[in-house]
């Protein structure tokens, strides 16, 4: 009876909600050595929020990933996807009849577009995701710089208005060292990226289309066999992540107001790496909606605290690659342990 | 024999594709193959080609064995280049004169690095069972600053008679030296293929790790084994890339090589999840990939749009290739043939004899 018991107990968390335990625990931890490092900047809420104000497009862009990623797939095209949205954006706000709504629509059809055409070809030709979206960011590149290469910044008096649009939280802020009480200022970005949070996560773990989603991408097989339609699962997918990243790149110029060739270039692997910290596994059906924003949360924080110290700017780069490294090893051998554990109450 | 015929199928796409590449090539002007003698050594499409695609054809080699046997790709190729080049060029630089044997020091330096980054990944695949991306994208995150710091400054110059010459043409020799590297490596490669059985080790891991470990074969050390090659191939690649460009840029040395080596395991037929192997075919998808940007360029297409034209071309490709698409065509193959069968050789009254030839007739394609 005792092993059973316990055994119980060890299979109440699973290897989801278990990775997304220690993402989060490792953000708070991060986030509590920065604190005490360097009080003054990161005691402060603008400062928290502000992680979520200039990152707004890379959350995003890592939610697409990691319904992908669940689904058993991976998308390397969503940063060049989001590039090529800010581009076309700022050319048509730029062309003189351009209105935000139309920008709106120009950006999610753009983003659809990829992931219809990605979607229809992994789903439906069962060719390999790597390859197809590799050639996805191939094409998004390309288009981005034949339509203008040379950097944009949209004068359009509404979007400036929205650009510079902060929403005001009164009760949330800081005094400056002159004693002024200095409110906390959120931008519109950081709102979309917290609805997007949340109503993603519903949508994955209560409706039909997110269980589907970890039963194929956890295995393929068994899901056929259980009746799920296997490619349309993974067609929406692809098509969901090309729509996450035409928001990403409405929301990337809506913070920033240029369109640029370089725009969210490397998001594609930071966006990885920040779904593999918030515990999401690329072999497929390990992950989650929550961990993702929190495991790019971490890395930006790594990103600011080196920022903070003052260090070459390359270290920046060699903090995050050993932070992975940690991630990668922690989590391999939290499951190794978990299986070899489970192993043994079973031979006892 | 029609085993035959799908294997075949494998080199014969990337070869197809080759060939009418080289037939736009030709049509755009006759005189592709012309090859001219400059200094002594031989210019021309051809010798471009060969010249251009040599480390890719390298890394790719690699490519193909590791995602053989762990059925996944090493997104750190071009980074772990950066690095081994990175110490080579200290190395040389801190000599205090530049033979034939600090180079050849050097080289060796930079493949025992080159060997450090193979075992680092193959660690993590290998021992803590990491998919192969998400191990090697940590290199890929740190790479090129640790390139920066080793090199101390920002893209150091090799300003010396013997990596220039390696780097172009030795005096005497007609041909570019890179190519002969690169030809080097490829026979060298083929016979350690030939001669040991690691190809068979590394399809048996790859095609299903615990069938061969029942089998008596170590699947840690023979994924172990192929990074580690692989991370030779990245330093003979490195050494390739900075002796050709004269100067060491950790940033934008080989930049964004490691798609480009597994679109040429991908376009040499092989499937990217693992087992079968050919690297003939890896051999081949690299230079396609090398004669496609060339051609583009050739047909004045704007270097803005050269992308979007090769992901096109790359998406056509992979639709041909597709198991679906074939199988599609193969069915349809099929229809017209027992349509027109079935028309010739069959009366209509005869029904039963005609359900009983197709029944036949499915079984045999079954078969087949």
């Amino acid at each position: 009876m005792e092993p059973m018991k316990t055994m119980k107990r060890r299979e109440a968390i699973s290897n989801s909600n278990l990775l997304l335990l220690i993402a989060a625990v490792i953000f708070v931890l991060m986030y509590g050595i920065a604190i005490l490092c360097y009080p003054r900047s990161f005691f402060q809420y603008q400062t928290f929020f502000d992680l979520f104000s200039l990152n707004a497009a890379l959350i995003i862009i890592t939610l697409g990933e990691t319904i992908v990623m669940i689904g058993g797939g991976i998308d390397i095209s969503i940063g060049a996807v989001t590039g090529l949205v800010t581009m076309c954006c700022a050319v048509y706000l730029e062309s003189g009849n351009g209105s935000i709504e139309g920008s709106i629509l120009l950006a999610l059809g753009i983003g659809i577009a990829f992931g219809l055409m990605q979607g229809f070809l992994i789903a439906y030709l069962e060719i390999q995701p790597f390859i197809i979206t590799l050639a996805g960011m191939f094409l998004a590149n390309g288009l981005l710089t034949t339509i203008h290469k040379d950097p944009l910044n949209v004068t359009m008096p509404h979007f400036v208005r929205l650009r510079d649009t902060v929403i005001v939280i009164p009760w949330l802020g800081t005094m400056n060292r002159l004693g002024n009480f200095i409110p906390l200022e959120v931008k519109p970005g950081a709102i979309v990226v917290v609805v997007l949070i949340i109503v993603l996560s519903v949508f994955l773990h209560w409706s039909r289309f997110g269980r589907n989603l970890y039963a194929v991408g956890g295995n393929s097989q068994s899901a056929l066999m259980l009746g799920i339609n296997v490619k349309r699962t993974k067609f929406i997918s692809f098509v969901l992540c090309g729509l996450l990243s035409g928001i990403a790149g409405f929301v990337f110029i809506m913070t920033t107001g240029a369109g640029n060739v370089g725009n969210a270039s490397g998001f594609e692997m930071k966006a990885i790496a920040g779904s593999i910290i918030g515990g999401t596994m690329l072999t497929g059906g390990v992950g989650n909606l929550i961990g993702s924003p929190i495991g790019a949360l971490t890395l930006l924080t790594i990103n600011e605290l080196i920022r903070a110290a003052g260090i070459n700017s390359n270290f920046q780069a060699i903090a995050s690659g050993l932070l992975l490294c940690l991630f990668i090893v922690l989590q391999s051998s939290v499951l190794w342990l978990r299986r070899t554990g489970g192993f043994k109450l079973k031979g006892t | 024999m029609n085993k035959m015929k799908i294997r075949n199928y494998q080199a014969f796409l990337p070869l197809l594709v080759l060939a009418i590449l080289i037939l736009i090539n030709l049509l755009k002007g006759a005189d592709y193959f012309s090859i001219s003698i400059i200094n002594g050594a031989l210019y021309g499409n051809i010798p471009n080609i060969l010249f251009g695609a040599s480390e890719l054809v390298i890394l790719a080699i690699g490519m193909t064995l590791v995602t053989s046997s762990s059925g996944g790709q090493d997104i750190s190729v071009g980074v772990a280049a950066t690095i081994t080049s990175s110490v080579f060029v200290r190395v040389v630089l801190n000599a205090h004169e530049v033979t034939l044997m600090t180079v050849l020091g050097a080289f060796l330096v930079s493949c025992l690095v080159g060997i450090a980054i193979g075992a680092f990944n193959g660690t993590l695949v290998a021992i803590f069972n990491v998919q192969p991306m998400v191990a090697t994208l940590i290199l890929f995150t740190a790479g090129r600053s640790i390139a920066f710091l080793i090199d101390g400054r920002l893209s150091p110059i090799l300003a010396n008679r013997i990596t220039n010459q390696i780097g172009s043409v030795i005096p005497g020799v007609p041909v570019q030296t890179p190519i002969l590297l690169t030809v080097v490596f490829i026979l060298l490669f083929s016979i350690l293929l030939k001669i040991t059985n690691l190809k068979l080790y590394a399809q048996c891991v790859g095609i299903n790790q615990k069938a061969a470990r029942l089998n008596g074969i170590n699947p840690v050390s023979v994924k172990l084994l192929t990074y580690i090659i692989l991370g030779v191939c990245s330093a003979v690649a490195g050494f390739i890339a900075v002796t050709k460009a004269g100067r060491h840029d950790s940033v934008n040395l080989l930049r964004f090589i490691e798609m480009d080596a597994i679109l040429a395991v991908a376009i040499g037929g092989n499937a990217l999840s693992g087992g079968k192997f050919s690297i003939t075919g890896s051999v081949i998808g690299a230079y396609t990939i090398e004669v496609l940007n060339r051609t583009l360029l050739r047909l004045e297409v704007g270097t803005e749009t050269i992308k979007a034209f090769k992901a096109v071309f790359i998406i056509i490709l992979m639709i041909f290739a597709s198991p679906v698409a074939r199988g599609t065509a193969a069915k349809a193959a099929q229809w017209i043939r027992a349509r027109f069968t079935g028309i010739v050789r069959l009366p209509a009254s005869k029904k039963a004899e005609a359900s009983e030839g197709s029944k036949a007739d499915v079984s045999v394609e079954k078969e087949v």
